[in-house]
């Protein structure tokens, strides 16, 4: 569904993708790990258009998508949950949805549905994105991708800063995408949480995916754990496992 | 107190014309961050187009409609060929706007010539409304209304429609409405069309009491920029605010101290700069 390929990308004379190439198939949870700093938001940016890449190819559903201006890339049903929400402050909760809106494809959310998943929104529809507290904000991150009907979702750090509690809703809601078919890539540092919803797992580091492997066999692999997600030996392995 | 509501009915005339040109200013500030100097070249431009098509229809709304059509694809020409091409360089695109200026000045004079003239206007908009000793000509009176029926439609187009909320996205957040589905470019032409279109407007509906001259392009562009400087860059209400408080103040003050009228004018502005920088309703 998604091929990247050996993929460069620059943030001005900073050379932040070194030939990253990974592939996400159809249906699935695809995990992009790694430290801080590894470029995986610049993945994400890289494959929704907003910093292009200066070499190499991102192919979605056939179409090379690499120099594709972002709205476009939004049309094509892709949609972005971007790192640090960037939720519209001066919009109401509903307009921020409404903006985003598409209806190509006939499937999909809309507003009646994300209302009804995330009650929360619905009482607070009239509210400024600027009055909403942080895990408001994540959830309407996300129904405002997905109103956007996506076949493709990306999710860069939506568990960072939330409770626990918002963070297992988050868990819930990837579930419940990928049954009704959303393919997803999610980048994370929060490894533990990955393992927990992704059916593949690409790790990170330096700008290039260095250990590509299934959740269950990164858990056990703890050189990588510690070398190149900072998990610490001591933590149990998760005891939820994809599929249970 | 006849002086006073005189003065007044006056301060909000200046208003109106100062908030329709004001209006186009700052919303393109908003969305593109382009300080435009030919701002003010858009409202010569409409006088001057306004005149050549009542000379010979005799009607103001022909007039009025030809300047915000031609006015307005010009301002999209120069936005999409020539201001886009610096989206990232302000400074870029300010000379280019100041080159434009120019250009504009020349052109006007070069096809118009510059003796200076009026703009005609129908006559049941004639004569003066009277209210015991204040006499106000109806005119004014309608200029004011009209700005006032503009702003108004601005501010429902901006608040409770939905090109309004994706144009209040892009201002909030360029980057994150392309990812939304936005096309920030085409939204940013229209935009800016759309504030050329205005200035225009604004320029037919003074053209009558202003006129039309060589160099009233320049006379103008400073008061555009101390509304939109004092209301706040990128701000619609501090657009209708600014060109409330600064038609008031530059006819009070050219009114009662008229050797004193440039200081009147930016002296409130430097005081709205020094204790809010960003202006009273602009965001940092």
């Amino acid at each position: 569904m998604l091929q990247i390929t050996d993929l460069h990308t620059y943030y001005g004379e900073s050379h932040v993708l070194q030939g990253v190439t990974l592939a996400a198939a159809r249906g699935t949870v695809t995990a992009v790990l790694g430290r801080n700093g590894v470029g995986k938001t610049t993945l994400c940016r890289s494959i929704a258009g907003l910093t292009p890449a200066r070499a190499g190819a991102v192919v979605f559903d056939g179409n090379d998508i690499t120099r594709t201006p972002p709205y476009r890339i939004h049309d094509l049903g892709i949609s972005l949950v971007p790192q640090g929400r960037r939720i519209f402050p001066s919009l109401t909760v509903q307009e921020n949805m409404a903006i985003a809106v598409n209806t190509t494809r006939s499937q999909g959310w809309d507003l009646q549905k994300v209302f009804a998943v995330f009650p929360r929104l619905a009482e607070r529809r009239q509210n400024r994105g600027n009055e909403l507290s942080g895990g408001e904000q994540q959830m309407l991150a996300i129904a405002r991708a997905l109103v956007a009907r996506p076949t493709f979702l990306i999710l860069d750090e939506p568990t960072e800063g939330l409770s626990p509690m918002l963070v297992a809703e988050v868990a819930g809601v990837i579930r419940r995408l990928k049954d009704e078919g959303t393919s997803i890539l999610l980048a994370e540092q929060n490894a533990a949480f990955a393992v927990k919803v992704a059916d593949y797992v690409h790790v990170m580091s330096k700008g290039v995916v260095v250990h590509s492997t299934d959740p269950v066999a990164l858990w056990q692999n703890e050189e990588v754990k510690t070398q190149l997600l900072g998990v610490p030996a001591a933590v149990s392995p998760p005891n939820t496992r994809p599929g249970t | 107190m006849t002086y006073l509501i005189t003065q007044t009915l006056n301060g909000l005339f200046s208003a109106a014309l100062l908030f329709l040109i004001a209006s186009g200013l700052t919303l393109a500030f908003g969305v593109m961050k382009i300080v435009n100097i030919a701002h003010g070249s858009f409202y010569m431009l409409g006088v001057y187009i306004a005149y050549t098509v009542i000379l010979r229809t005799q009607s103001l709304l022909l007039g009025a409609a030809a300047a915000i059509v031609v006015v307005s694809a010009l301002g999209f020409v120069m936005q999409r060929f020539f201001l886009r091409r610096f989206g990232n360089d302000p400074l870029a695109q300010m000379m280019m706007t100041m080159g434009f200026a120019l250009l504009f000045r020349d052109a006007t004079l070069m096809i118009w010539g510059g003796d200076p003239f009026t703009l005609q206007y129908p006559g049941w908009l004639r004569g003066s409304m009277e209210a015991g000793d204040v006499v106000f000509p109806y005119y004014r009176l309608f200029v004011i209304v009209v700005a006032a029926l503009v702003g108004v439609a601005l501010w429902a187009i901006n608040e409770k429609t939905l090109l309004g909320a994706r144009l209040r996205a892009t201002v909030d957040d360029p980057e994150m409405a392309s990812a939304m589905g936005i096309n920030v470019t085409l939204l940013s032409g229209l935009v800016f069309a759309a504030g050329a279109g205005l200035a225009a407007f604004g320029g037919v509906m003074g053209g009558p009491i202003l006129g039309g001259y060589a160099g009233l392009d320049f006379d103008l562009l400073p008061l555009a920029f101390v509304v939109v400087i004092v209301g706040g860059m990128g701000s619609l209400k501090g657009a209708f605010v600014g060109s409330l408080v600064v038609g008031m103040i530059d006819n009070y003050g050219k009114a009662l101290v008229p050797e004193l009228s440039y200081f009147t004018l930016f002296a409130p502005m430097i005081l709205v700069l020094a204790l809010k920088p960003t202006g009273l309703y602009g965001r940092a």
